[in-house]
């Protein structure tokens, strides 16, 4: 099994296979990240253009700390990026990186699809970091890693996503991955954030308004955080979300009893999680950050290897 | 004089579909018959093809006024030539918009000067179409409009929709509306369904457009006057039309060529695909096609919106909506309604001649005396497709590439013959 | 194109005597010192290893532990290879820092995967002494590295190919050579 594709643009096309393979390559990574000296040579005269036309700190930071720790130069390049603003088309932006040379484009944009724009105009392989609400394949993956890590399997769980489902990329990913493997997906939240023909994009997800029954008997749970800049719609005042569908202690005691936290960040504690609950045992939240480096080395890793087939995934 | 012969005559209006010769002396169509003969006159053999009145596009987009390098008078009337269109009804969402004579006018001379077929102005409903004041919607009529519109949008609100209805009944001027429900719309870039919250692109649920046809079919049972419903797009809008006709109002619809052969399951990250009214469910496509069977359809219109390639080839939320669509309008209606079985030629025939007619309150057939417009078509000639190709300045299509069987063959307008394949 | 010649060079007796004599070699030259530890190579310095460190438990009584490494990213050839290759894990469950050695594979011919190894090891620690281990030398070093245990020394053309079989991965044990026309 090797990774024949040329550019990794979503997770929905993956196979179960082909899952397995990224987060085996990912472990050899996270090996990396434990030993003292955490830089390698692999990718060094190697160079990644990280293009962020969303505001992003955090998947930048671990997007550059994957690159930096192959030996690979880095080149960012941001960009105020909202469908009102005039500015540099996508089409400028694909000439002026066309015109930079990278080996590999990490690219992050409000809009959905903009991945794919632009690697059907370039020769150079194009990993999505998050586009618009359609998908964030990274986050997918690393979610799947330290699901499988922390629990010794993948197959058939019980995971319940707890949030805004219609405005999450994050969501859609871990649909897709997750349910490659079997697994009962459970979606919750506030019902006008619960888009019914969302349980078609994927074999065995269901739609549960209420968080009570939606965490029972979940072997993970993982939290979105409320996204208020993708809104474009009358808000929920923050003490209802609060009251209905905070997580705290005693809401998940409703999982089962191992059952693992998990949360994309950045966390607003207080208002979608409750502090303790963020930093208790059962809580991935660090374990999600570093896995997220080892998932992105081992993608930079593959992509950047000479002549691919030429095919996308996603 | 020109005598066309060998072709099937296939007038609906009349109930006329068998052999016949026409000749056409001037402008003006001198007679119809079996055999005729015509020494010294030019002749045009129509064998093996139809030759029917000459087609009527209740709804497209000319760009002209305005310097918009995606189309103009000139070329759109070209590219609809080459659809075997004889007529088109230009929406007046130009620069400056068409709500007053002298623009009506502009149009008509210009059209006059440099189009391949007629042009038939249809102007704006408010002033600008901005949804506050009515425009000077009698000195248009004088000007020469044929209906009023703000296409693009709705007029705005049920009480302008009023005034503008009940000034426009006197004039005998129908009122299309583009029924949207702004609040529904708002952002969004596709129909609401399973793709597009696949594809994470924000969705326009159908209610968007039956909201709004509600509204128009009260206030035209309030006012009388004619309305037609442009470019519908979902089963819900088309039900309330059938019950508005089924109470005697005066109500007409038609349907783009692009809703009924493709879905919103269609919808890639491309913004060829993206238009407004978007593409619809599979059901919608069903009960439109069913509606242009079964007579609760008036007309088939394209809605040819061009757009240059800079302006689509964007990420799909900024691109703007519209598709051109006068190539493949007769290509994609031979294909979804008659060769599939679904109506017979007669009638689609009926929908894009005598049934848009009706709408603008003219007739269109084949008979001594009439204008001389003829567009002459096969059923079966095989031919493809190529956005490259076309006459229109702008290559915005989802159907580029696409292979026909049976197309338009030859576009006569006032006696000339103007495209010939 | 033309057939390869294969000859054999060690059937499967020679080669478990060799990897025996090779495992003796090691206690003899580094005595009873405690410490040392194997490094195999992936892939077939794994089971090359867990050979010795039998033969050097059988002889002594002492536990050498092994590691393995996997060099892949730290090739000097990637950008030259069609699909960057497959990674396997190192596993190493002990601090290399002030130990002593072995590295061990199966051949030695232009150095290159030594070099990538230590530079592996030392990214983990720093090792004390490393030795080298090899079953076949076959010449043609394009780097100043020699092993310091060998098993057998074979003549061999650039473009010749020397392939080690141990039955762990392969079946059975043998050491053929395939000459190139």
């Amino acid at each position: 099994m090797s990774f024949t594709f040329r550019h990794l643009l979503g997770t929905e096309a993956l196979t179960r296979d082909e899952i397995t393979f990224l987060l085996n390559q990912s472990r050899a990574f996270q090996g990396i990240q434990k030993q003292p000296l955490k830089k390698l040579a692999t990718l060094r005269g190697k160079s990644a253009v990280l293009a962020f036309f969303e505001t992003s700190t955090r998947t930048r930071i671990s997007f550059g700390t994957a690159a930096a720790r192959l030996g690979a130069d880095t080149m960012n390049l941001q960009a105020e990026s909202s469908s009102t603003q005039k500015g540099e088309s996508l089409m400028d932006t694909v000439r002026t990186l066309e015109a930079m040379k990278p080996d590999v484009i990490v690219i992050r944009h409000a809009a959905s699809g903009a991945p794919h724009f632009v690697a059907e105009r370039l020769g150079i392989p194009v990993i999505n970091a998050g586009d618009g609400v359609h998908e964030h394949p990274t986050q997918g993956l690393l979610d799947a890693l330290t699901i499988s890590d922390r629990l010794g399997r993948m197959d058939g769980l019980d995971v319940t996503i707890v949030g805004d489902i219609l405005h999450s990329r994050v969501a859609r990913s871990d649909i897709h991955v997750l349910s490659k493997f079997g697994c009962r997906i459970t979606l919750c939240g506030p019902a006008m954030w619960l888009p019914p023909e969302i349980v078609q994009i994927a074999p065995n997800v269901r739609l549960e308004p209420r968080l009570d029954p939606a965490l029972r008997g979940a072997q993970v749970v993982m939290v979105l955080r409320v996204q208020t800049e993708r809104l474009q719609e009358p808000a929920l005042p923050a003490d209802e979300y609060i009251r209905l569908y905070q997580m705290t202690p005693e809401r998940l005691a409703l999982a089962r009893p191992d059952a693992l936290l998990m949360h994309p960040g950045p966390m607003i504690r207080g208002l979608e999680i409750d502090p303790a609950v963020a930093d208790s045992p059962q809580s991935c939240v660090l374990e999600q950050v570093t896995n997220g480096v080892a998932v992105r080395m081992a993608l930079l890793y593959l992509l950047t290897g000479g002549a691919p087939s030429g095919a996308a995934a996603g | 004089m020109l005598l066309i012969h060998n072709g099937r005559v296939l007038d609906p209006s009349r109930n006329f579909d068998g052999p016949a010769d026409v000749l056409i002396e001037g402008e003006r169509i001198a007679r119809v018959g079996p055999k005729i003969e015509a020494p010294g006159a030019e002749r045009l053999d129509a064998s093996g093809l139809v030759v029917a009145p000459g087609f009527i596009d209740l709804h497209c987009h000319l760009r002209e006024p305005g310097n918009d390098p995606a189309e103009t008078i000139e070329s759109g009337t070209r590219a609809a030539a080459r659809g075997g269109f004889t007529a088109v009804c230009c929406m007046p969402n130009t620069q400056p918009v068409n709500d007053n004579a002298s623009v009506t006018r502009f149009i008509l001379d210009r059209a006059a000067a440099v189009a391949s077929v007629r042009v038939w102005p249809i102007g704006a409903a408010s002033k600008g179409s901005a949804g506050e004041g009515l425009a000077e919607i009698a000195g248009m009529k004088d000007a020469g409009i044929v209906a009023v519109t703000d296409d693009g949008k709705p007029i705005a609100t049920a009480k302008l929709l009023r005034q503008v209805m009940e000034y426009t009944r006197p004039l005998d001027l129908p009122v299309i509306e583009h029924s949207e429900d702004a609040s529904l719309f708002a952002g969004g870039v596709m129909r609401e369904g399973p793709t597009s919250v696949r594809l994470g692109l924000r969705g326009i649920p159908a209610a968007t457009e039956a909201i709004c046809v509600a509204r128009d079919v009260q206030i035209c049972a309030l006012t009388g006057a004619r309305l037609h419903v442009a470019h519908m797009s979902a089963k819900d809008s088309l039900d309330l039309v059938r019950e508005a006709k089924r109470r005697g109002l005066p109500v007409t619809c038609e349907v783009t060529p692009h809703h009924f052969t493709l879905t919103d399951e269609d919808v890639v990250y491309d913004a060829r695909y993206k238009m407004n009214p978007p593409l619809a469910s599979r059901a919608d496509r069903e009960a439109l096609l069913a509606g242009l069977a079964d007579g609760s359809v008036d007309a088939i219109a394209t809605d040819h919106a061009p757009h240059t390639q800079a302006s689509k080839e964007v990420e799909f939320d900024r691109a703007p909506f519209g598709i051109t669509g006068f190539e493949t309008a007769l290509g994609l209606a031979l294909e979804a309604l008659v060769h599939s079985g679904r109506l017979p030629l007669a009638r689609l025939v009926e929908l894009f001649t005598s049934g848009p007619a009706r709408v603008l309150g003219k007739t269109r057939r084949i008979a001594e005396g009439e204008p001389a417009d003829l567009t002459l078509f096969s059923t079966e000639h095989r031919w493809t497709f190529r956005a490259a190709e076309s006459a229109s300045k702008s290559r915005n299509t989802p159907f580029d590439g696409r292979s026909f069987r049976g197309g338009p063959m030859a576009t006569i307008v006032a006696g000339r013959v103007v495209w010939r394949r | 194109m033309p057939a390869r010649e294969k000859t054999q060079l060690l059937n499967a007796a020679q080669t478990g005597r060799t990897i025996e004599r090779l495992g003796h070699e090691i206690v003899e030259k580094t005595g009873e010192k405690h410490g040392i530890a194997l490094i195999g190579i992936r892939r077939r310095g794994v089971p090359l290893a867990q050979r010795l460190a039998q033969t050097i438990r059988a002889a002594t009584g002492a536990e050498a532990p092994i590691g393995i490494l996997d060099i892949t990213l730290y090739r000097d050839d990637l950008s030259l290879v069609a699909a960057h290759p497959v990674v396997q894990s190192t596993d190493i469950p002990f601090s290399v820092d002030g130990r002593d050695l072995i590295l061990v594979d199966d051949v030695l011919f232009t150095g290159r995967t030594i070099r990538a190894a230590m530079n592996g090891l030392f990214d983990l620690g720093r090792p004390r002494r490393i030795l080298l281990c090899v079953l076949v030398d076959r010449g043609h070093r394009e780097l100043p590295i020699e092993a310091t245990y060998v098993g057998r020394r074979v003549d061999t053309r650039p473009e010749d190919m020397v392939e080690v079989h141990l039955r762990e991965i392969d079946g059975e044990d043998g050491v053929l050579l395939e000459r190139a026309p």
